[in-house]
């Protein structure tokens, strides 16, 4: 070992050597246990995305690639109507898809969090259990359910409520926005759920203890304080849902289709990577401003609350 | 105002369970129907699109492709996470912030924009599209999952234990073959459930990195397209469900279980 | 308890960067003692214990087991065994499994195994509770279970770090006899590290005074008390009257010292006195300062006036402005003769025996 070496080294040395091994054991040690996960993330994400931007500034021609550096995949993907409008409509059903999930999330996470009791562990499980089943067949489930034969319209035709099956319900963009509102409920609830947790509850108390009423402490204190929650839902919903590919696949129809699936497209039967790779890093772009600006507001008017 | 909460919040929180059971209720239930038709009243009682199911060889292929690649991907992002969520529990180190946020990341981010970035770089590098690129991708996005279940399971760890043990004479080996290895095994097997469950329900990185072979999901995805096979993609993702939903509960009561003994509360799955 | 030194400390330092820790540590603990290294949080107590034990090692300067030097030894090597804070009871085993934790490694036949196992579950009175789960255990059992898991082991010496602090005030006070009586018992040497000032007096023959990583005063613990080496000593252990005094002479041992309230004294002369000071600072405790009652004389005494009182139940503080001192005196008195009924604004006498006088380094 390296302190019986240093017993005989002269003092000065010995201690200079330890200070920098000591420094170095904690830092060394702690980097060498993580370095391959991180190298994994580095070589198939970082690295990965890296080359995706990349590809974006080129162009393809055929199969081969031509690595002139260019524009215009993004003037294409900015200003072809078609790439616009499926953009515009995939930021408007993320924005409206996290604004659902959070809004239905928030009293159910507080409901868990102040009168849970002792079952909190197992609502808690009782609401990520779906998630944890597959995506696909969650999706497939509301076709069955808002198809033209399906379990909404035979209902509600067995009810006599209406004569003919309504076509209204699957193929279109509240199709989408229904199933996506689903099947992320559950990533909503836990981050607002853990910062609920996280509010010390003497400070309600002492809402009380000053004045407030009911709806006054929970505007003032409660709502401030699971603010950070709230916004970690919003983005952890807002910036997948927005490339999500299943669902505008399977129950969009035409007027639900979304940028992932002219994404998934320039990969498949177009084959046009440095487009499909344009539209990808415009999308990660827009979506990221658009979730900055949205917690910049969110931020500002809690503090208006105050 | 409280009255009102105490009285209403209850009967939205049932509500709200309803709403995310009711759709998945209705796969198991359309699947034991003799019409073909998703459709109420059920036209009657048949277990025979599952009879079915042993005899289409193109779908024991795709589950038994799933599961090599569920076990392939449980096991190593598990490994991958143990070294990081050790690492992140025991030392405190330069970078620990953004490296946890770079693994935590595929969290996050679009599936698709994943995929295609692998599927890039791996036709670049020269891969053919196989099951082997489909692990890759599936360890990228279960070792967020696992390394929530295993830095929950690490944390409750007290670092004395370890010490205790060398004080009493234990060499390094017997000391995580005794404490350490006993204590976090609850969230390393709680850890390989989460991460084949997510691997074996995982559709949009198969979809781009799978090739010929087909995964469990893809093969559901292929035969959406008729819907003559409806039923039996009903019966298939029942049974889909409900292995989901064991290996997920076993998973969770082994974690918790855990999670009492040391008397770490918290942290929970996902 | 013998004199051959058991743990011997030799210029140890440990750093972290430019923070010293511990800061050339000398330091000798004989065979059979009950040792205390006592001192507020961030002194160095723990980490020269974590160092003994073998989870640190010094930066610089070497620490010897019964004459072995340990450098180089690993925790588990280490004649030593540790009764941790959090007592580490491992919450996979139930009890008898944490106490033969460590005798497994020494393949025993199981008969031994199981003999020692109740031998030491018997030395802390948990008698029978081999089977119980480590996590069905109240604190203060938990605390029996590490101690008889270290004592199983027949350490040459004991590590205590900090054992009772999680335990409440009644527990605390019938472990501390119940620990002293144990080592007495079987003879081994145990080091505690504390911050608690009346536990490392009841329990100790010898404490080690640490502030800022430096040994202040190693003593008996009514030396510590009577005659700290310094005023932060004096501080630590407890309640003390400070009196600035003028150096007159300075004698071989002694010292002569001139004061305003106390007059002339001529008392021991403190280790760390350079001697070229020309004033110090002289101490005595409150509890030895004594109320004289009407015409009841003492061949040393102070006058003065009741400015505070308080009351504690079996004792009451007087706070007494003297002529000449800067800072009034406290003294505390038994209430039996009614030092309670003394009224605020009365005229005071205080006697006192020269010897509490204690002459300190800065």
């Amino acid at each position: 070992m390296t302190e019986a070496a240093d017993e005989t080294l002269p003092p000065a040395r010995a201690t200079r050597g330890h200070r920098k091994a000591l420094l170095q054991s904690e830092q060394s040690k702690g980097f060498a246990l993580i370095s391959p996960t991180f190298a994994y993330a580095l070589v198939l994400l970082v690295a990965p995305i890296i080359v995706v931007v990349a590809h974006s500034f080129w162009t393809q021609d055929y199969l081969t690639i031509d690595r002139t550096f260019t524009l215009e995949n993004y003037r294409i993907a900015l200003t072809e109507p078609i790439y616009r409008d499926l953009l515009m409509r995939s930021l408007v059903i993320s924005l409206l898809v996290s604004f659902f999930t959070v809004i239905l999330a928030y009293p159910i996470a507080f409901y868990i969090s102040f009168h849970g009791g002792r079952h909190k562990g197992i609502w808690l499980f009782l609401i990520t259990v779906p998630f944890w089943t597959s995506y696909l067949l969650r999706v497939m489930s509301w076709k069955v359910i808002l198809g033209y034969n399906g379990v909404l319209n035979s209902g509600l035709m067995g009810l006599g409520i209406i004569d003919e099956p309504s076509t209204a319900l699957l193929y279109n963009t509240t199709a989408v926005v229904i199933t996506l509102t689903h099947a992320w409920a559950a990533f909503a609830v836990l981050p607002i759920f853990v910062s609920l947790e996280k509010i010390d509850r003497t400070l309600i108390e002492a809402a009380i203890d000053l004045g407030d009423g009911p709806v006054r402490r929970f505007l003032r204190v409660v709502l401030p304080l699971s603010l950070p929650g709230v916004i970690a839902a919003l983005l952890i919903v807002m910036i997948p849902t927005v490339g999500d590919y299943v669902t505008p696949k399977l129950v969009g129809g035409k007027d639900g289709v979304m940028i992932a699936n002219a994404i998934q497209a320039q990969f498949g039967k177009a084959s046009n990577w440095p487009l499909g790779a344009a539209l990808s890093v415009t999308t990660m772009a827009v979506v990221t401003t658009m979730a900055g600006g949205i917690v910049l507001l969110l931020r500002w008017s809690t503090r208006l609350m105050r | 105002m409280n009255r009102l909460l105490s009285r209403w919040l209850p009967v939205y929180a049932f509500l709200y369970i309803v709403f995310l059971y009711l759709p998945v209720i209705f796969l198991p239930i359309f699947s034991v129907n003799t019409s073909a038709v998703p459709q109420f009243p059920l036209s009657g009682l048949t277990t025979k699109w599952y009879k079915e199911l042993p005899n289409t060889p193109a779908l024991l292929d795709a589950a038994w492709n799933s599961l090599i690649v569920g076990v392939a991907a449980a096991i190593l992002s598990t490994i991958l996470g143990i070294c990081a969520a050790r690492a992140i529990t025991r030392y405190r180190f330069r970078g620990r912030t953004a490296i946890n946020g770079l693994i935590m990341a595929p969290l996050v981010l679009p599936e698709i924009i994943v995929a295609i970035s692998l599927l890039i770089v791996l036709i670049q590098l020269g891969f053919s599209l196989s099951l082997f690129t489909v692990v890759l991708g599936h360890i990228l996005i279960c070792i967020p999952y696992s390394m929530t279940v295993l830095t929950s399971g690490f944390e409750g760890f007290d670092r004395s234990l370890e010490e205790a043990s060398a004080d009493l004479g234990e060499s390094a080996f017997g000391t995580f073959r005794r404490v350490t290895l006993p204590m976090v095994a609850p969230a390393i097997i709680s850890s390989l459930l989460v991460s084949f469950t997510i691997s074996l329900d995982e559709f949009i990185l198969a979809f781009f990195l799978a090739g010929t072979d087909a995964t469990l999901p893809l093969y559901i995805w292929g035969q959406l397209r008729f819907a003559a096979k409806l039923p039996g993609v009903l019966a298939l993702g029942t049974l889909l469900l409900v292995g989901s939903f064991l290996l997920v509960t076993i998973a969770e009561v082994i974690r918790r279980r855990a999670a009492r003994r040391t008397q770490n509360e918290g942290g929970a799955i996902v | 308890m013998s004199d051959r030194p058991m743990i011997e400390i030799r210029n140890v330092t440990r750093s972290y960067g430019s923070f010293k820790a511990l800061d050339d540590a000398n330091l000798s603990i004989r065979e059979g003692e009950f040792f205390s290294l006592l001192g507020p949080s961030g002194c160095g107590k723990t980490t020269l214990l974590r160092m003994i034990a073998g989870f640190d090692n010094p930066t610089s300067g070497s620490i010897f087991i019964d004459g072995q030097p340990m450098a180089g030894i690993a925790a588990n090597r280490r004649p030593t065994n540790m009764v941790f804070q959090s007592y580490a009871i491992f919450p996979h085993l139930n009890v008898g499994e944490n106490v033969s934790y460590g005798l497994k490694r020494l393949k025993l036949d199981a008969g031994e195994e199981k003999r020692r196992v109740e031998e030491a579950l018997e030395q802390v009175s948990l008698t029978g509770l081999g089977q119980r789960g480590a996590t069905e255990l109240s604190g203060g059992q938990r605390q029996r279970v590490a101690l008889a898991r270290a004592l199983v082991m027949r350490p040459k010496v004991l590590l205590l770090d900090e054992p009772l602090s999680a335990l409440d005030k009644k527990l605390r006070e019938q472990m501390q006899v119940e620990l002293r009586r144990l080592q007495q018992a079987v003879g081994i040497t145990f080091i505690l590290v504390t911050h608690d000032q009346y536990e490392a007096l009841a329990m100790s023959d010898r404490i080690a005074v640490m502030f800022g990583g430096k040994i202040a005063q190693v003593d008996a613990p009514q030396v510590i008390y009577q005659r700290p080496a310094t005023r932060q000593v004096a501080d630590f252990l407890g309640g003390m009257n400070f009196v600035k005094a003028d150096v007159v002479e300075v004698n071989g041992e002694t010292i002569t010292l001139e004061t305003l309230g106390f007059g002339r004294i001529t008392t021991a002369k403190p280790a760390g006195f350079s001697g070229n000071g020309a004033s110090t600072t002289l101490g005595i405790r409150p509890e030895r300062l004594r109320v004289l009652w009407d015409e009841e004389k003492a061949k040393f005494e102070v006058a003065g006036k009741v400015i505070e009182r308080h009351y504690f139940g079996e004792i009451t503080q007087l706070v007494v402005a003297v002529d000449g001192l800067e800072k009034p005196l406290s003294v505390t008195e038994t209430n039996d003769f009614g030092a309670d009924d003394i009224p605020v604004g009365a005229p005071i006498r205080l006697g006192y025996d020269p010897d509490a006088l204690v002459a300190m380094a800065d």
